[in-house]
């Protein structure tokens, strides 16, 4: 009882903390003269903000830069030398090689599956519909440990002759096939793609409350339309529909390749990134935490960063596209 | 591939022509987006010898010559101070929440409605930040927790506002883009009408801003109670042992029990119901919210 006491009074402190904060702000302007009080609002409101970027965002993206070319107490500059470790290590490059089929296979299949999702369940009746959806959404609801313990389960290995209690195995099994471990079957990348459909398991319920409100918002006349043209199903969906949601399309998929990007729990519930299934999120946890490595683990994040430049430009391109049309 | 054929026909008709189609692929996907969670949900329900003697399914098949119990939920409380869990899970997600959305709404404010200088290029950096990952932060961050720490006696690690702060900074470029989005919509006649009468813009914010963008400001919510809730990295580096949050006292039960799954299945189900909680009773906002604004 107590301990609910006291986490009540946490919140509560917490949230009135940075109500007064603004409070505080009105009152400092309020005492200013007009003139200097309507020059000196905008930074009220926005300074809170950019504060809080540079000093978390912007200051420690350019403190991971200059770590990155130090040794692991990061006192001594060492030049590229953690970036050269890195990129002549065999196991780094898997690292990356791994990182990009993650990013090609994830996105992608989130987003297809959240459109076959959301059009599907247009026609099946607001009941159905609404049952449907939410049993999709549920995995957002669970945390990356639930996760891994669910599809451990699913993925379970008993070596043969013992009764199999993983669900894949017995599925196997009962087909004549041997069981296998799977967590440690590298060929094809097999171990890696069994994680990625925990990942598109947790994020397709994203993409599909998005892209469904977006093809409810398609105007019914150009479909209509098309259908008095003579237009068959795929073509309404691929000519009609999908040209007119492209934007949700994007953001969608940029939401989930930047998640997946950065992605390290599944794995490090899963394998630890062990039988080749490393990824550059997972590689920074090792480096950092379980070999003080912080300049190689600053390295990684570089590369990271790096990497997602591209997007960075593409987000600010679009971003000023979206303005000049208004 | 007639399956197919036929969902994408129906898109075109909205007819109830097409509807078992439908329902049967969707029923599919359904059952293969369940099958994993009702596994953990009966093998919470076994005891913990059956388990590892046969199959879940074979638990469901045969539901009457099986063995029910409550045993793995009571004994989930008694191991790893799991209540406390709860509560640290609130007392930094309830916050967590709170804060980057009051601050992104003034900031939205800001960006929408007032003139000032540089205000589109500011914008544009804050847009750019959206794809900054955590890991960059959390080197350079701890390190300057520590700092503080040792050289001006706050010890701010390893309390609840170390980890409000964290997520509320790394929510604030979507929380501010969302919103922005969204207040653009609202009328602006309406914010020259109020300024005509003599309001301030502090009163036209909690006034009139914020009681018109309850869509926006409520599926941000979701989402980012969502991510804190079953955050683990934040909290475990910020935070860590001394308020151990939910998936950190899951994973420890993992670790610890080794095989002892079933702890681990009962724990899932008790966090996960305040998510789904959140997510259904703020559902209604949710689509409307998020995509206002957005190009089609």
């Amino acid at each position: 009882m107590g301990d609910i006491l006291v986490t009540a009074v946490t919140i509560v402190a917490g949230i009135s903390a940075t109500m007064a904060f603004f409070w505080l702000l009105n009152k400092l302007v309020g005492l200013l003269p007009h003139k200097v009080a309507a020059k000196v609002l905008p930074a009220v409101f926005i300074a809170p903000v950019l504060i809080l970027l540079s000093v978390f965002l912007i200051y420690p993206a350019i403190q991971t830069v200059i770590l990155s070319f130090m040794d692991s107490w990061s006192e001594n500059f060492v030049g590229f030398d953690n970036y050269i470790d890195l990129f002549t290590s065999p196991e780094f490059l898997e690292t990356l090689s791994n990182n990009a089929l993650w990013i090609i296979v994830v996105p992608a299949s989130s987003v297809i599956l959240g459109l076959l999702i959301s059009t599907f369940a247009n026609n099946v009746g607001p009941l159905r519909e609404k049952i449907f959806k939410s049993v999709i959404f549920m995995p957002m609801a669970i945390s990356f440990v639930s996760a891994a313990t669910i599809w451990s389960f699913t993925y379970y290995f008993q070596p043969e002759g013992s009764t199999q209690i993983g669900l894949l195995n017995a599925i196997v099994t009962a087909l004549g096939a041997d069981p296998q471990p799977w967590m440690n079957v590298a060929d094809f990348k097999l171990n890696s793609l069994l994680l990625m459909v925990i990942v598109i398991w947790l994020n397709t319920g994203f993409s599909m409350v998005l892209l469904s409100a977006a093809i409810k918002g398609v105007p019914e006349e150009t479909i209509e339309a098309a259908r008095i043209d003579g237009a068959s199903g795929s073509q309404t969906f691929f000519r009609i529909i999908l040209p007119q949601i492209r934007g949700t399309v994007v953001a969608v998929f940029i939401t989930v390749l930047i998640g997946v990007m950065k992605i390290f729990d599944i794995v490090l519930a899963m394998t630890q990134g062990n039988y080749g299934t490393l990824v550059l999120g997972m590689s920074f946890i090792k480096e950092y935490f379980s070999y003080n490595e912080t300049g190689r683990a600053s390295a990684i994040v570089v590369v990271l960063m790096v990497c997602i430049v591209p997007i960075m430009i593409y987000q600010v391109r679009s971003y000023r596209r979206q303005e000049e049309l208004r | 591939m007639s399956q197919l054929q036929t969902a994408f026909g129906s898109v075109a008709t909205f007819g109830r022509k097409y509807r078992l189609g439908s329902t049967l692929v969707l029923l599919a996907l359904a059952l293969f987006w369940l099958t994993p969670t009702i596994g953990l949900l009966v093998t919470s329900l076994r005891p913990s010898s059956a388990a590892f003697e046969s199959g879940w399914w074979t638990a469901i098949l045969n539901p009457l010559g099986q063995e029910w119990t409550w045993d793995n939920y009571t004994k989930v409380f008694e191991a790893e101070n799991f209540g406390g869990s709860i509560l640290a899970t609130f007392a930094i997600a309830i916050p967590a929440t709170v804060m980057p959305i009051l601050i992104a709404a003034f900031a939205a404010y800001g960006f929408t409605f007032l003139e000032f200088k540089f205000r589109e290029s500011i914008f544009a950096i804050v847009i750019a930040l959206l794809v900054v990952p955590v890991q960059t932060a959390l080197v350079p961050v701890l390190q300057m927790f520590i700092w503080i720490g040792d050289n001006l006696g706050i010890q701010i690690l390893g309390e609840y506002p170390a980890a409000w702060i964290v997520h509320s900074a790394f929510a604030m470029p979507l929380a501010v883009y969302i919103l922005r989005n969204y207040m653009m919509t609202l009328p602006q006649a309406l914010i020259e009408a109020a300024r005509i009468d003599g309001a301030s813009h502090f009163q036209i914010f909690w006034r009139l801003i914020i009681p018109m963008s309850v869509p926006a400001l409520a599926s941000f919510a979701i989402f980012q109670f969502l991510w804190v809730w079953n955050d683990y990295l934040t909290a475990f580096i910020f935070v860590g042992e001394n308020h151990m949050v939910l998936p950190y006292t899951l994973l420890n039960l993992l670790g610890r029990y080794g095989e002892g799954w079933e702890f681990v299945a009962a724990g899932s189900f008790i966090s996960m119901i305040v998510p789904l909680i959140v997510f259904f009773s703020l559902q209604r906002y949710f689509v409307r919210g998020l995509t206002a604004g957005s190009v089609k």
